[in-house]
């Protein structure tokens, strides 16, 4: 049973390793480079939010936090374009975590709905602070120094890092799933007080998960400053990215490990491409919307969980012999 | 920095102020009642002035004689949205799902909203707008009073209807208890139906004013949202009194920062104040500390 069940993440990883060797145009790459760095930020995003119930939409604020971080590091720190950027990558994981630790103090004072109005708030915070700071560059930025790699080829270690960045995230993400520390996340989730009566300290348990999510998405923050070379204020904190990742991990289902690895993969790789197609971001806003409207209200599970209710109502229904699911591993099932 | 410019904005704060206490009302309203926060609060304003703009611009209709037809459809609007969307969700994560539901009815109004106006900034024009008049030494277009009147008038409305009839005491009802409420035989469903539709009308006066008062495109549902969401939360959540007091607190403060300190900071203390309050009180300033947030 434990080799089906997780037999095929390999085939998968497969795939993903093989995918720059055979895509060679650079336009589809850089849809893989996206995809791959909006599933590492919707994979950690779902370790604490998914896990807890507590939806935070002020994850950019980690985003921006390791972006502004690379930013400012190499420039300061003069590193040349050669590649050499790529070792200040966790550093900008571990300045997130900075940050997310008073963030997580203000936030987490407050339950659910306020919680997620208080993410906001403070997002928005940030975003001011970082338009209005002279070291950040105001509205226009910040630049990186330029890489001088070939457009043929300047994707891939990109490619390879984001990707990196992903089964770290998903790793982490499973480790915190199977430990005393995920089950006391979830115990938060279904039922705070009984939690904390059970012993359970909530609020540290929630401040460590807080910002132990920032880590991957600070990360990504800090491979895209580098990918894209330029940075403003308004797109690396961007209200956008908060809901975007969320919607990711709900439209794949919150609370799974496959969910937010899958919702972000097909958003994302759809909004690039639908970018691409119809140059007016007006339309891809009305048929994102409403295929989002449909998952929500047909699978509100999300598309993980539906399909695998399926499944389970079809084996039970063809024979006997299914095993019933695991209760560690079967993600979210409240409800 | 002088007396006249705090004055002014002082002035200025409670004017404007009024009209974001009556949107945020409208969203505190649909929280109380049906437990949704509603994120697409932000693009019904818009929504609101964007038809406020084409009755103007391509009717000739005057901006308050339009609100006879605004309001009533945006109060349809939101009977659609929560009969078609809202009532479906269910269970547990409902809350949070309803913010994801609104926030995709959001989205697909601003795609729309920007294919049929563009993104070009635009603002409504009457002559009560481009006209001032001189109040306590200071001169003020004429939309800024009228727009307090205007909702002042729509919070008294609001008010009585609350406070004075038979359909407002079942919403009292359902606002305290939902459970309670539908036991004594209140339609639970068909106030939060109706709370709904209202909480989204007086978008449609707020959004006049607003369009009026700014240049504004598709975009700034999200300033507005942010701000209305400040200001609920601030209030307490699913308090009526706390979202006027907070929402003309809030502008007003706004507006003095930013003659004091310059503009660049005056959004910057919006936020910093809801920090600050909801670090001493998590509850908001009106809000009731519920017992248990299951």
């Amino acid at each position: 049973m434990s080799r089906l069940k997780y037999g095929w993440w390999l085939p998968v990883l497969a795939v993903f390793v093989v995918f720059p060797l055979v895509e060679k145009n650079p336009t589809y790459t850089t849809i893989g480079v996206f995809a791959l760095i909006f599933m590492g930020c919707a994979t950690s995003w779902n370790m604490f939010s998914g896990y807890s119930g507590y939806i935070n939409l002020g994850a950019a604020v980690f985003y921006g936090t390791g972006a502004y971080t690379m930013a400012l590091l190499s420039n300061h720190l003069h590193v040349p374009g050669s590649g050499d950027q790529f070792w200040l990558v966790p550093v900008g994981g571990l300045v997130a975590m900075i940050v997310a630790v008073p963030f997580g103090l203000i936030a987490l004072r407050v339950r659910r709905h306020t919680f997620v109005v208080i993410t906001i708030a403070i997002f928005f915070v940030v975003q001011l602070s970082a338009i209005n700071f002279s070291f950040t560059g105001g509205t226009s930025g910040l630049s990186l120094p330029l890489i001088p790699w070939l457009e043929t080829n300047f994707n891939t270690p990109f490619y390879y890092i984001a990707l990196g960045i992903v089964i770290f995230a998903t790793l982490l993400s499973f480790a915190v799933r199977r430990s005393r520390f995920g089950l006391q996340l979830l115990a938060i989730r279904d039922d705070e007080d009984r939690a904390s009566g059970l012993g359970v300290k909530v609020f540290a348990v929630k401040l460590t998960g807080f910002t132990l999510s920032a880590f991957a998405i600070g990360m990504c923050g800090a491979l895209y400053a580098v990918f894209i070379g330029q940075i403003y204020p308004q797109f690396v904190f961007d209200p956008l990215f908060d809901i975007s990742i969320a919607l990711m991990a709900i439209f794949g289902g919150l609370g799974t490990l496959v969910g937010p690895l899958l919702g972000a993969l097909v958003l994302e790789s759809m909004q690039q491409y639908l970018t691409l197609q119809f140059s007016s971001s007006s339309l891809y806003l009305v048929i994102f919307g409403a295929l989002f409207l449909v998952i929500v209200l047909f699978m509100p599970q999300g598309v993980v969980v539906y399909v695998r209710d399926l499944w389970t109502r079809h084996s039970l229904a063809s024979d006997d012999d299914s095993t019933p699911m695991d209760p560690a591993l079967s993600g979210s099932t409240s409800a | 920095m002088n007396g006249t410019a705090v004055l002014h904005s002082i002035i200025d704060g409670v004017l404007t102020g009024s009209v974001y206490a009556l949107m945020a009302t409208g969203l505190t309203l649909i929280f109380g009642v049906m437990n949704i926060i509603n994120v697409a609060q932000g693009i019904f304003v818009i929504l609101g002035a964007y038809l406020s703009y084409a009755l103007s611009v391509h009717l000739g209709i005057d901006l308050f004689a339009g609100l006879a037809i605004t309001i009533p459809t945006l109060f349809v609007v939101g009977i659609v949205v929560e009969r078609a969307f809202l009532s479906r969700i269910k269970g547990p994560e409902r809350v949070v799902m309803s913010i994801l539901v609104t926030y995709a009815v959001a989205l697909v109004i601003e795609g729309v909203l920007d294919m049929v106006f563009t993104a070009n900034y635009v603002e409504l024009h009457a002559w009560y707008v481009d006209q001032s008049v001189r109040v306590l030494g200071i001169w003020l277009p004429y939309i800024y009073l009228l727009g307090f009147a205007l909702a002042l008038v729509l919070l008294g409305a609001l008010y009585v209807m609350l406070y004075r009839t038979r359909f407002g005491a079942s919403v009292r009802a359902s606002l305290a208890n939902q459970t309670a409420a539908a036991l004594v035989g209140i339609n639970v469903r068909r106030v939060s139906t109706i709370c709904f539709g209202l909480g989204v009308a007086v978008t449609a006066a707020g959004g006049m004013i607003y369009g009026a008062t700014n240049a504004f495109n598709a975009n700034s549902s999200y300033d507005l949202i942010s701000r209305l969401l400040v200001i609920i939360v601030l209030g307490g959540m699913g308090s009526l009194g706390g979202a006027l007091v907070a929402g003309i607190m809030m502008i007003t403060i706004e507006d003095l920062v930013s003659v004091v300190w310059g503009s660049t900071w005056s959004n910057l203390s919006f936020f910093v104040i809801l920090v600050i309050v909801l670090s001493l009180r998590p509850q908001g300033l009106f809000g009731q500390r519920s017992v248990r947030v299951a």
